[in-house]
């Protein structure tokens, strides 16, 4: 009945128990929370059933920071185990259990904290910035959204029910396979992926549609915003990347359910075809996830120089070289599986290559700032820290695909110093520059700029007390994923100090709570009344703050580049805008239930209680078929109730 | 915001030899450090890594010629463009210029063709798979990655160890690496850069100690619950000494046979040093061929052979 579920699969370790009380603990404060305020209907109503990508983009970023603070605290049990268990000591956490740890860190901090920050800014600022009322598919935007939870909700049901997975956040094979891990931990690390990916492809889908049809009447690609070319190159990754994902876990689920051979050692199985595959994958990820982060810094850097960005058009083909570049680099991940001098070499020098396109974006962005009026907001902070940052990160990645080199340091702390160079200097910084950028077109306040700042510096600081020691532990042998060492080896002082600098970017993480807090309820001083805070060059702030639901009045004609800058030079027409009538989605349950149907089947699956998982299917599907049915998806704004709802912002 | 304020009371003075003490501490601390810490990748004990270190160094040199006036251009941008500094020539309209736009992707391109070259040279020259060239005989060492300890077996000299490899200083090494577990990375980094071990295949790494030494090495691949213990000793030896080394070995009273090597293939951890005087005749094949099936005799001599001349890839 259900099948390899018993209660054995409650957690015993007082640690992982500590962690499913705690989350208990939240949910149970929450839900008692909306009843005493009364919220359910507006709950219902305002958020989980809306389609309004500005919604679904809130939403996305709230999970994506918790999930945030998940993936913090497992970094910090990381970094305690590390500071102490040198030689005899053994710290305070098992081998097993360590190994979860980073396992969950890995793939909570890609999947449900990157992807979800980018996926959140995309839909608040995508449509806004192309001067569109919505995206292509609104309805899909919901299913993508929910499916993104509904993956989110399957890797921590891990903590509570069962394991985590033990085999690193790519899970190679074989030791992900039947034979080495028979447990629960890598089934619920798949299907978590499977319907977090397939709403990613989706969304992927999205967005590249809505760029390429829904741009206001006489924006050209040419006269795109960049954030809205990097999303561009961004999700042609994600349509070309993620069903390489979706069919490699595939394989890997039928390998390890129905006993297939796919990526065994025997019977004719290939785990290298595994590694090849999954980096396939995971090398465009990461490009998918810091194509928009560029975007944001070059939005950034423009507004607050008060300068139009230096080479456009050079930093559209750098864009586009490094979308490209990417899928061609995907075997510098394993050198040191023995390609051999040419194949190595080949995917080397293609590595190094993408270091020009991506130094060219840096020398347009120093030149944006040259001969400008910069003002040092919270977001330029962030960038200034990114060019830091990101450039001594640029510099380990080309010692890194040079393949000679990489032997020495592959699978070392110095990697792993690296990666982290690249993610929090470059995806964390960027989008957290993006959230404060635009954080008062969707709420109408801005955010506590101190606290901004001292958060930013925190988390440099933070990041360059953790990470510059371990690329020192890389060069003295310290392989990544240890849980003891012996104490000869002398790098137990260093682990301390990036035990500290952790610490520091914890102490980031609390001040930028203590900002949301503050500025909440500061909101009255910080009000942004002109729906133009930061004196903006692009669309999204020629909407009132926060932007209406219907984002355009009326569509906006544009004939250059930097539209909504232009206009500021222009005298304004006092004659009425001529409105007319639109469509905009209705509501939709539709998309949690789908959502809600596939983390049952995800469940059934990881547990084999095959009932669930067919039952679910064809619940999923049946809202699939009821939802096309519905003939009138969408609700018009008349003519008239537009004039009345545009005057109503304006006065 | 109390911090702003009282920092603004403190004495600019004070200030200043504050920030100096604190700089200087810090540069001595670090330089305590690296005086005195093992930096194995820094200070290579091989052939091979001596070269790795010398072409990191290289290709850090090369990248500082970008890198360093990245650094410089942007606090010198950033301080003299500041909003307050009204002095500074604003230009609001200026959208790019074609000249400066080649010098950023001129220069790079060009540091990137020279890197592209040294790349392609050493990627065959440090080829891992590449024998070394020496006027002594090398010594083949066949290294199985087990759960979780590492198997040395010495076909020349018929012994085997566990956990401790032992090898003659100035002397070749051809290790030939498999696994019969989870893939595991075998790795010395005083010696040189890793490779993987992988079940059913064999792959092999050429080093080459220049002096007598221990030196420490590791599984750099997570492999399972006791990988952290997948530690071992790397001796290189002076030639005499090598000897002495293979004669105990051939005391010890512990022998690998099959039978023996399936009681070594239970999962273990931090496993001690061990010594046998004999192995089974062709044990490393047959590890390899457990993973080649379905395999029959007749068929199986074929394949081994095979394995023999053709080793993994290439």
């Amino acid at each position: 009945m259900f099948g390899r579920l018993t209660f054995e699969a409650l957690p015993h370790d007082p640690i992982v128990l500590g962690g499913a009380i705690s989350m208990g603990v939240v949910g149970i404060i929450v839900i008692a929370l909306l009843f005493y305020l009364k919220r359910w209907k507006w709950l219902y109503k305002e958020w989980l059933t809306s389609l309004d990508p500005k919604k679904i983009g809130v939403m996305y970023i709230i999970v994506a920071v918790l999930m945030l603070l998940r993936g913090a605290a497992d970094a910090g049990m990381m970094r305690v185990q590390q500071a102490l268990s040198s030689g005899e000591a053994s710290g305070f956490l098992a081998s097993d259990h360590f190994q979860q740890i980073f396992t969950a860190h890995g793939t909570i901090m890609i999947f449900f904290v990157a992807m979800g920050l980018m996926f959140g800014l995309i839909n608040l600022v995508l449509p806004l910035q192309i001067g569109s009322r919505d995206v292509a598919f609104p309805f899909l935007n919901s299913v993508s959204f929910w499916l993104f939870v509904a993956g989110m909700m399957l890797v921590n049901t891990a903590l509570v029910i069962g394991e985590f997975a033990a085999a690193g956040w790519l899970a190679y094979p074989p030791l992900s396979g039947i034979e080495y891990s028979p447990g629960v931990g890598v089934d619920y690390w798949i299907w978590a992926l499977q319907i977090a990916g397939i709403g990613s492809l989706l969304s992927g889908i999205n967005f590249l549609v809505t760029i390429l049809k829904m741009r206001a009447p006489g924006m050209t690609l040419m006269r795109m915003p960049v954030f809205t070319w990097t999303v561009m190159g961004s999700m042609i990754l994600v349509i070309f990347a993620f069903p390489i994902l979706t069919a490699t876990l595939a394989m890997l689920s039928i390998d390890r359910t129905l006993g297939m051979h796919f990526f065994t050692s025997d019977f004719g199985g290939n785990p290298m075809m595994y590694i090849n595959l999954i980096w396939a994958w995971g090398h465009p990820e990461v490009y998918i996830l810091i194509l928009p982060a560029f975007g944001v810094f070059s939005e950034v850097v423009a507004t607050f120089s008060r300068k139009p960005l230096f080479g456009y058009k050079s930093m559209v083909w750098a864009i586009a070289a490094i979308t490209f570049l990417s899928y061609i680099v995907w075997l510098h991940h394993f050198f040191t599986m023995g390609a051999g001098g040419n194949v190595n070499a080949f995917f080397g020098i293609m590595t190094m290559i993408i270091a020009i396109p991506t130094g060219v974006k840096v020398f347009n962005w120093l030149f944006t700032m040259y001969q400008g009026r910069i003002r040092f907001t919270s977001p330029m902070i962030w960038f200034l820290g990114f060019v830091v940052t990101f450039t001594l990160g640029g510099m380990t990645g080309v010692l890194l695909a040079v393949p000679a080199i990489d032997f020495q340091v592959h699978n070392s702390l110095f990697l792993v110093a690296h990666f982290h160079n690249m993610v929090i200097g470059g995806v964390v910084f960027g989008y957290m520059a993006g959230i404060t950028y635009w954080f008062p077109k969707i709420f109408g306040f801005k955010l506590h700029e101190q606290l901004g700042k001292y958060a930013a510096y925190c988390w440099m600081i933070g990041f360059l007390v953790a990470f510059v020691p371990l690329y020192i532990l890389g060069f003295m042998g310290a392989t990544r994923r240890l849980d003891h060492y012996e104490a000869s080896t002398g790098w137990q002082g260093l682990f301390v100090v990036a035990g500290l600098g952790v610490a520091i970017i914890g102490l980031g993480i609390v001040l930028q709570i203590t900002q949301f807090i503050v500025s909440i309820r500061q909101r009255k001083q910080n009000l942004d009344t002109t729906g133009d805070p930061w004196n903006g060059r692009t669309l999204e702030w020629s909407v009132p703050s926060p932007a209406p639901f219907y984002n355009f009045a009326t569509l906006p004609a544009i004939n250059s580049r930097d539209a909504f800058w232009k206009t500021k030079f222009y005298k304004k027409s006092h004659e009425k805008p001529a409105y007319t009538s639109f469509k905009l989605p209705k509501n939709s349950p539709f998309g949690l239930m789908i959502a809600g149907f596939a983390f049952a089947a995800g469940f059934g699956i990881v547990w084999h209680i095959w009932w669930l998982a067919a039952l679910a299917l064809v619940g999923a599907i049946t809202c699939f078929i009821i939802r096309s049915l519905d003939e009138e998806p969408e609700y018009t704004v008349s003519a008239s109730e537009i004039a009345k709802l545009d005057a109503g912002t304006r006065s | 915001m109390n911090f702003a304020k009282w920092s603004k009371r403190v004495n600019k003075k004070y200030r200043l030899i504050i920030s100096v003490a604190l700089l200087v501490g810090l540069i001595a601390i670090c330089a305590a450090f690296f005086a005195t810490a093992d930096i194995d990748i820094l200070q290579p004990q091989g052939t091979i890594a001596n070269q790795q270190r010398d072409l990191l160094v290289i290709v850090t040199l090369l990248m500082l010629i970008v890198v360093i006036p990245v650094y410089i251009l942007t606090f010198a941008i950033a301080w003299k463009y500041r909003a307050s500094n009204t002095k500074a020539k604003y230009s609001p309209n200026l959208t790019g210029n074609r000249k400066a736009e080649a010098v950023w992707w001129g220069i790079p391109m060009v540091i990137i063709a020279i890197l592209a070259i040294i790349t392609w040279q050493t990627s065959h020259s440090l080829d891992p798979f590449k024998e070394l060239s020496s006027e002594k005989q090398p010594i083949k060492i066949q290294v199985v990655a087990l759960q979780w300890k590492w198997l040395f077996i010495y076909p020349e000299h018929d012994i085997a160890t566990v956990n401790h490899v032992e090898f003659p200083e100035k002397t070749p090494i051809n290790f030939v690496i498999t696994s019969d577990a989870p893939m595991n990375s075998f790795w010395i980094p005083s010696l040189g850069g890793q490779v993987y071990a992988m079940a059913g295949m064999s792959t092999k790494l050429h080093l080459m100690a220049d002096t007598a030494g221990t030196y420490k090495g590791s599984s750099a691949n997570i492999s399972g619950e006791g990988f952290s213990d997948m530690r071992f000793v790397a001796r290189s030896s002076t030639s005499e000494g090598f000897e002495d080394w293979v004669q105990k070995t051939k005391q010890s009273n512990d022998k690998l046979s099959v039978d023996e090597y399936e009681k070594l293939l239970q999962k273990s951890r931090n496993n001690a040093v061990k010594y046998y005087s004999s192995v089974d005749n062709g044990l490393y094949d047959t590890i390899i061929m457990k993973y080649i099936a379905p395999a029959k005799t007749d068929q199986k001599a074929k394949v081994q052979d095979q394995n023999h001349t053709e080793g993994m890839s290439h």
